[in-house]
């Protein structure tokens, strides 16, 4: 009795059960992932990188080593959140009649919940964050962020999430209710097990890195852009990122405060979101969508920035309406807060509010059809390149408008109230986040590979991944629609009219052809790395470029620019080279630069134990956690030696050495 | 910096880059401090907001009319407000170059704050007592949270400006001490400012209605 109360008091509710080891799929699943983190710690250790690693990267307060390690999270949780992704499609495809298919409901429940939680923060997030921070400081002329440790800190808190969301797949369960959590049933009542509490805890603890960050970005844009950059000078990309991380700082703490009322309700027993005792779940699942619905603009403004860039490059010409594609944004920011409420048409907020919320969802749509007025009135008597960046664009721009026509259907009341849940709005939702955001991070990726590394991707393979993912949207999404139509609900593991099968045969494979896309992806990269040396731009200029990033050596060096560029126009490498600017070869001075340091490591990583231990109610290790993170939080802040003269020796070396290459190379 | 007639002069091939060392933006710390506190302010939009929802949900339990103290509160208030005040004469020494001054004002504002939660907690046990507990009702659930988090910000605001004063007490007031203590004399009115909203949000409308 004792052992057992002391076990309890060591573990928590931490017991052997809670490894899954009698479920077939995770067991495979575990010795793949086991076997192949062996062999690249094996490798790393083998090739003696740690010390590297460690120095160069993960304590790094460079922004584009820090945006690199992003787009790396990104890449990895687009693996995992795909892997749930086809493994419904394959339920689905065969769950009919007799057949209940592989996946029990719940297991189901929690690979369509982790799907949408990845995708969603650690997919899609990590990227656009990732892509940010490598572009921004570069497309102002900067030299780092505005806050260069907090950068780091933030990066490792959403690695802190991810690792948090990674171990609930082996160790105990994740939350069975959806990416959103929607109480009554997320709470202690309906959701005693852990599940619940891995979604919340992985989320609070990415979701303090994006805030920072997004602080970080819009102080950095507005504060450090380079002389005579003015705000209507900066490329378009710089403008979508400003309103982007606008909306981050004034969402996430909605996030924030909405899981936290829920983690009481289930820790401390509070009633916010219960049945009885004057609770109210309607509170949660509206404060949910004030964040959420400006959560879908955080993510597809980067990319509509990122098709701006594209299109005007590799048209060769400005971007057309700049000032109108500005305000568009500024106006789908402003509106992006007065429409949570058509997220829940149905649940009964009367003809008058449902009307408004209706009106104002159509009304974005006039915003964003501008910019796609733009976008091809830039390509109009254009000299087009189709590069893959611009096949991504164009592809966008074909799959955006079906993903907005049906979201503006949606956005009718009385049609929602047929549509609501059903396989239409899932249709929907991937049209435009597939649609927008996934290809233009896939745009995005192609066109700044070769500024981070100096070699360009492989544009064969980039062709097929393109052309696979294109594909495959259309099979895996548009029997979604009609299905939809057809009044098939959401998140179901079982059919009985086996008259739908056909459709769901279809989707299966659409999304085995996105497999084969994101395989391509995979081989594009891998087939560009050993072909680098026949790829290599010496000029740091492959596309010919018309923003200040592309003016710049490729791979930028740690200082990103020897001298502090001036801008006189928008577009402004475009405008240096047409009036003949010549690169500055001497004069040149030491740089001051921020210093690295392993902070912002130690201090996540203390946070994912706290997390952890949280989660299993092992009280004593999360009040030792909580005590380290508040120490080392002081702790670094003693530290007051935060940064460090480049020598002007090693500027000169580097800029001599570029000097060479563009002798040599051009 | 290039001067305005080299980036305009006609006829002259304009200036592309600036040869002296560009500003490290040393101003950008207090923005984006003053952004961090909007977005802490909208974790207190959201209690404030949960609070105005859920606060008439007493599920038969008691309501602020037979729970709140005003004279407690007032005192609480007055602890707060006057923090805020030698806070604000500490930041004057230190503009004065005075350090043992500030420090002196600081520990004042330290002793306030410290005072204030004190009461805090004192009149949550006292409510725990009577068994107005967090779970009784979502009304006392959402009194809780937001009294209760802002509380909370109080105490680490306390830690802050333990930390700060050995700071100074250390290097002196060198300019990155000068810029913590401004974000913290920020932090610290913000405070107030959503203090003085929970006053008269939740005590004195609670104790109205």
């Amino acid at each position: 009795m004792l052992n057992s109360d002391l076990l309890k008091f060591i573990f928590g509710r931490l017991t052997i059960e809670a490894i899954p080891y009698h479920e077939p799929i995770l067991i495979v699943t575990f010795v793949g992932v086991a076997i192949g983190g062996l062999a690249l710690l094996g490798a790393i250790t083998y090739f003696r990188l740690w010390n590297y690693l460690w120095t160069e990267w993960f304590t790094s307060v460079d922004h584009k080593k820090i945006g690199i390690m992003y787009v790396i999270l990104a890449i990895v949780m687009l693996i995992r959140g795909f892997s749930d992704a086809i493994m419904m499609r394959a339920q689905q495809a065969i769950a009919f009649g007799s057949n209940n298919g592989y996946l029990p409901p719940h297991h189901y429940d929690q690979v369509f919940t982790a799907h949408g939680v990845i995708m969603i923060f650690f997919m899609a997030m990590p990227l656009v964050t990732g892509l940010m921070n490598f572009v921004v400081p570069l497309q102002i002329g900067a030299r780092d962020v505005s806050f260069p440790f907090l950068n780091n800190f933030s990066f490792w808190m959403t690695v802190g999430g991810a690792v948090i969301v990674m171990m609930s797949l082996f160790v105990g369960e994740y939350a069975r209710t959806g990416w959103l959590a929607y109480p009554p049933l997320s709470e202690a009542a309906y959701s005693p097990g852990v599940g619940v509490d891995y979604y919340i805890w992985g989320l609070q603890i990415a979701g303090v890195g994006t805030t920072l960050s997004g602080i970080n970005l819009i102080a950095t844009i507005v504060k450090m852009r380079a002389p005579g950059m003015t705000m209507m000078k900066m490329p378009v990309f710089c403008w979508t990122s400003l309103c982007t991380n606008v909306l981050i700082v004034a969402a996430f703490p909605v996030l924030t405060a909405v899981l936290a009322l829920l983690t009481l309700d289930r820790y401390v027993g509070t009633n916010f979101f219960t049945n009885d005792l004057g609770g109210n779940p309607m509170m949660y699942i509206n404060l949910i969508w004030i964040w959420g619905h400006p959560e879908v603009y955080i993510l597809v403004l980067p990319a509509f920035g990122i098709f701006s860039e594209v299109v005007s490059t590799f048209c060769g010409k400005r971007l057309f309406g700049y000032a109108s594609m500005v305000y568009a944004t500024i106006v789908i920011t402003i509106l992006s807060y007065l429409v949570w409420l058509h997220h829940f048409f149905t649940m009964g907020s009367g003809a008058s509010v449902n009307s408004f919320f209706g009106i104002t969802t159509m009304i974005i749509s006039i915003p964003t059809g501008a910019k796609m007025f733009n976008w091809l009135f830039t390509m109009y008597r254009g000299r087009i390149r189709f590069e893959v960046p611009m096949l991504w664009t164009i592809g966008f721009m074909f799959t955006f408008v079906i993903g907005g026509m049906t979201g503006v259907l949606l956005a009718v009341p009385p049609a929602d109230f047929v549509l609501h849940n059903s396989l239409f709005l899932i249709a929907h939702f991937h049209n435009v986040i597939i649609g927008g955001v996934v290809f233009g991070l896939f745009a995005g990726i192609n066109y700044w590979f070769p500024k981070a590394f100096g070699f360009r991707l492989d544009p064969f393979w980039g062709k097929m991944s393109f052309w696979f993912w294109l594909v495959g949207f259309y099979f895996a999404f548009m029997p979604l629609y009609v299905l939809g139509l057809m009044g098939v609900t959401r998140r179901l593991n079982h059919f009985d009219d086996p008259s739908l099968q056909i459709w769901f045969i279809i989707a299966a494979f659409g999304a085995f052809l996105i497999a084969l896309g994101i395989a391509s992806f995979i081989v594009q990269i891998a087939v560009s790395i050993r072909n680098r040396e026949k790829l290599r731009d010496f000029t740091g200029d492959p596309w010919d470029g018309r923003t200040l990033e592309w003016s710049t050596a490729s791979p930028p060096p740690d200082y990103n620019y020897a001298f502090t560029p001036v801008i006189h126009d928008h577009d402004a490498f475009a405008d240096m080279k047409k009036r003949g600017y010549k690169r500055p070869l001497e004069g040149y001075r030491p740089i001051h630069m921020p210093r690295n340091t392993g902070a912002g490591v130690i201090l996540a990583a203390f946070s994912v134990i706290f997390g952890f231990s949280m989660i299993w109610y092992i009280w004593w290790l999360a009040a030792l956690s909580f005590a380290a993170i508040l120490i080392g939080a002081i702790v670094h802040t003693f530290n007051y030696k935060r940064d460090f003269y480049i020598p002007a020796e090693d500027v000169v070396q580097a800029e001599n050495a570029r000097t060479t290459l563009l002798a040599g190379g051009v | 910096m290039t001067t305005k007639t080299d980036l305009t002069a006609p006829g002259t091939v304009p200036v592309f880059f600036v040869e002296e060392e560009h500003g490290h933006a040393e101003g950008s710390t207090m923005l984006g401090f003053w952004i961090y506190l909007m977005s802490d302010c909208l974790i207190f939009a959201v209690l404030f907001a949960t609070y105005a929802v859920l606060g008439h949900s007493y599920a038969a339990g008691p309501s602020g009319k037979d729970l709140f103290e005003l004279p407690t509160v007032a005192i609480n208030t007055s602890m707060l407000l006057l923090s805020s005040i030698t806070y604000g004469f500490a930041m004057l020494a230190m503009d004065k170059e005075r350090q043992g001054q500030m420090l002196f004002w600081l520990v004042i504002t330290g002793l306030f704050g410290l005072a204030f939660v004190g009461l805090e907690l004192t009149e949550f046990a006292s409510l725990i007592r009577e068994g107005a507990t967090p779970q009784r009702s979502a009304f006392l659930s959402s009194f809780f949270t937001l009294v209760g988090t802002h509380g909370l910000h109080v105490s680490v605001g306390i830690i802050w400006l333990v930390t700060l004063m050995v700071q100074v007490m250390k290097h002196g007031l060198i300019p990155e001490n000068r810029r913590r203590l401004l974000c913290l004399s920020m932090f610290w009115h913000f405070l107030d400012v959503i203090w003085i909203g929970v006053f008269s949000f939740v005590y004195l409308m609670g104790v109205l209605v």
